[in-house]
């Protein structure tokens, strides 16, 4: 590109012009990054609003757009979306309760207390977050096997707060050693136990980032297929991202657009949540990783 | 060394006590809580010895018969499932550990107790003591619940792991119907010698550094283009701009990996009919030829992936001064000296540990893997599809093949692997060093 522009200018071509040739080339390249970011969401969009459930048959021209398939998820006796809704639910509000609790405790502790062990503690939790869960999904399985929690959704939110707690440690941390330690100090001599001022104290001042980890782990059982996938095994037990997989699995032409219903269903609310915290979102996940 | 000189402190009356041994204290601690008695704290002493004691009581037929277990792993096929030996011998093992630090604690404690008792400390009453051990203790009641449960189920999965990786469980030798056995490295070993396996396993290694490398280089490439494209003065409605530009990362991967499967499909997906078949009067067989496949999801995965990266960089560009680039103009540095010698080191530099964790990310991308293909297409002579990576081929040797001691074989590595970037990351973020001071 470096040597089109000096080509340009040695056609005396005056600095204005090359700037406004800039300006529209850098606008071209955005549109077409548009068009591709684009194209597949409107198309699963266009997709769920087909009355036929049929891929090849589908259209994308908005003339007979009906709400059909949505209706299909609610109201068929055959759709078990409603299920797989409630399943979601339930694990998503047991994993948000207890991992927010004891993140906040643990990142307490590694926060304002010198204790012996913390550094190594430290260390054995960064070590631990570099490790998906995934990578044990042998052992996974047939642990839950032998204890008789697979196919169980208390197995999934065991797994889901385990494996969760020391990267929402990290960022809960991070937070805690932002707010002035006078606080508690004077706290202190004022007499306050421990729990009193961690309860009374820390925790409003920490409500931001709480908030945040409570959504993040909420959203999580929304979005994660994988683990569902190799704990769950009957369909009543299926959460929301694996029922909806296992729609397109199975037929995958004829259940397209009825997945895509679902998957609008999912997809909107989840994404209005991230685009409205991206900026805390990324910050804390960065300082989560970076500052510790 | 006698505190009765002490002008300063009057009021206190501090005596040595040079009789008071150290030495002493610690021998006695052998028997935990004895060391405690000789400094005068009977209460913690007898507390401590019963604590002991009890749990020495409890669990000493289950650490004895769980380490026993993890040794022979059953006698009597049918009868002992080895996997419940197995478990219980990393119970028993972790619990040996853990007993072990109490105890090294326990006489760490007599001995410090004794040496402050030497230079003239003064235990205080029962409640005091009570109130400064609750002080100790706190933080560990904190933590206790979190590590509890991390230990359960993160560090116990990946210890069975590591264990089961050196036993022959697989289709033919399942418990509870057969007995495992402990087969040293022959799984390693076979890995790389029986050419079955060797060859599936360095052609999906071969494949999964590359995707590796490919994938996350260009989506930070794509991201690093439009950071600095968007940071333009001259572009207006920037906030629009980084809005769609960012909604990949927003929208559940789950969903769009699905949907892009559906649009790479070899019949009817829309890539093909609508955009291949009309420009070049061909398709491209996308889900059938390993070629493209991979083609196809190393462009999936940079459409996924450059959001999360160009929004970190977004943020560092917006951070850097104006003054760098006008001195840089003022010395008359080329757009090209101007990238080389302030913008990109700046980012490298606010976002260098991060971008490591894109590339260990994609190095366990299972989602993508098994979501647009399933690790397909098959490949004859190979026990692993085309697209399979390391992860998704463990998945499969699991969940199709049950050759489960194989599948914890090479999960140690990937393991293995992963720690040796875990490593370096570490070394590189800044709380290692933050955390080292303190």
């Amino acid at each position: 590109m470096n040597k089109l522009f000096k080509k340009i200018s040695s056609n005396q071509m005056n600095r204005k012009q090359k700037s406004r040739f800039e300006v529209a080339l850098i606008y071209l390249v955005l549109a077409v990054m548009f068009v591709i970011i684009a194209y597949p969401l409107f198309w699963a969009f266009a997709m769920s609003m087909n009355t036929t459930s049929n891929l090849y048959t589908a259209s994308l021209s908005p003339e007979n757009w009906s709400l059909e398939n949505f209706k299909w998820l609610f109201t068929n006796p055959r759709s078990d979306y409603l299920l797989w809704y409630r399943n979601t639910l339930f694990v998503s509000t047991v994993v948000t309760i207890v991992t927010t609790l004891t993140v906040s405790f643990v990142a307490y502790a590694f926060s304002r207390y010198r204790f012996k062990g913390r550094k190594n503690g430290l260390y054995a939790f960064l070590l631990l977050q570099m490790f998906p869960v995934l990578m044990a999904m042998v052992a996974l399985y047939i642990l839950l096997n032998i204890v008789g929690l697979l196919d169980n959704l208390w197995g999934l939110i065991l797994i889901y707060i385990g494996g969760g707690i020391p990267m929402n440690a990290f960022l809960v941390k991070g937070y805690f050693d932002t707010l002035p330690k006078s606080l508690d100090e004077s706290a202190k001599m004022d007499g306050a136990g421990h729990f009193r001022i961690f309860f009374e104290i820390l925790l409003p001042l920490a409500k931001p980032i709480l908030s945040v980890v409570a959504l993040f782990n909420f959203m999580t059982p929304f979005m994660d297929f994988i683990l569902p996938r190799i704990v769950l095994r009957s369909p009543e037990n299926y959460t929301l991202a694996l029922g909806l997989y296992n729609f397109v699995n199975a037929q995958f032409s004829n259940n397209f657009s009825r997945f895509a219903a679902g998957a609008v269903l999912i997809a909107v609310p989840i994404a209005t949540v991230y685009l409205m915290l991206q900026k805390y979102l990324i910050s804390g996940l960065a300082s989560g990783a970076t500052k510790g | 060394m006698a505190s009765n000189n002490n002008q300063n402190k009057p009021t206190q009356t501090r005596v040595a006590n040079m009789n008071h041994s150290p030495k002493k204290a610690m021998l006695l601690s052998i028997i935990p809580g004895m060391g405690q008695i000789y400094n005068k704290r009977k209460l913690k002493g007898i507390a401590l010895f019963i604590l002991f004691a009890a749990f020495a009581f409890v669990m000493f037929d289950f650490v004895t018969s769980g380490l026993q277990g993890l040794i022979t792993l059953g006698t009597e096929a049918r009868v002992d499932d080895s996997r419940v030996y197995l478990i219980e011998g990393i119970l028993a093992l972790l619990f040996t550990l853990f007993y072990a630090a109490l105890y090294w604690i326990n006489i760490q404690d007599a001995k410090n107790e004794a040496q402050k008792i030497r230079d003239g400390w003064v235990p205080g009453g029962v409640i005091e003591n009570f109130r400064n051990s609750w002080d100790t203790a706190f933080p560990y009641v904190l933590i206790g619940p979190g590590f509890a449960l991390l230990i359960f189920v993160v560090i116990l999965p990946l210890l069975f792991m590591a264990f089961l990786a050196f036993t022959n469980y697989n289709l033919y030798n399942a418990p509870p119907r057969n007995l495992l056995s402990w087969v040293g490295f022959e799984n390693f070993i076979r890995l790389v010698t029986l050419s079955e396996w060797r060859d599936t396993f360095l052609s999906v290694l071969t494949w999964t550094i590359t995707w590796t490398f490919v994938a996350t280089t260009l989506q930070i490439s794509l991201a690093m283009f439009l950071a600095i494209l968007t940071n333009d003065k001259r572009i207006k409605g920037k906030k629009f701009i980084r809005t769609i530009l960012i909604l990949p990362w927003a929208v559940p991967g789950f969903v769009t990996i699905i949907i892009f499967s559906a649009l790479f499909n070899d019949n009817f997906g829309a890539i093909n009919t609508d955009i291949i078949q009309p420009l070049f009067n061909t398709t491209i067989p996308w889900m059938t030829e390993v070629m493209w496949s991979r083609i196809a999801i190393i462009m999936i995965q940079v459409w996924l992936g450059f959001p999360y990266v160009y929004a970190l960089f977004s943020g560092v560009l917006q951070g850097i001064s104006d003054d760098w680039y006008e001195a840089a103009e003022m010395d008359g540095a080329s757009r090209w000296q101007k990238f080389t010698n302030i913008t990109f080191p700046h980012l490298m530099f606010a976002t260098g540990p991060l971008l490591l964790t894109q590339y260990t990310f994609n190095f366990n991308n299972f989602n993508i893997i098994y979501l647009f293909n399933e690790g397909g297409p098959a490949i004859r002579g190979q026990n692993a599809g085309g697209t399979d990576i390391l992860i998704s081929w463990v998945y499969n040797l699991t969940f199709t093949n049950s050759q489960f001691s194989m599948a914890a074989a090479i999960s140690l590595i990937l393991g293995i692997i992963v720690a040796t970037f875990a490593f370096f990351q570490f070394r590189r973020s800044r709380s290692f060093k933050e955390e080292g001071n303190m």
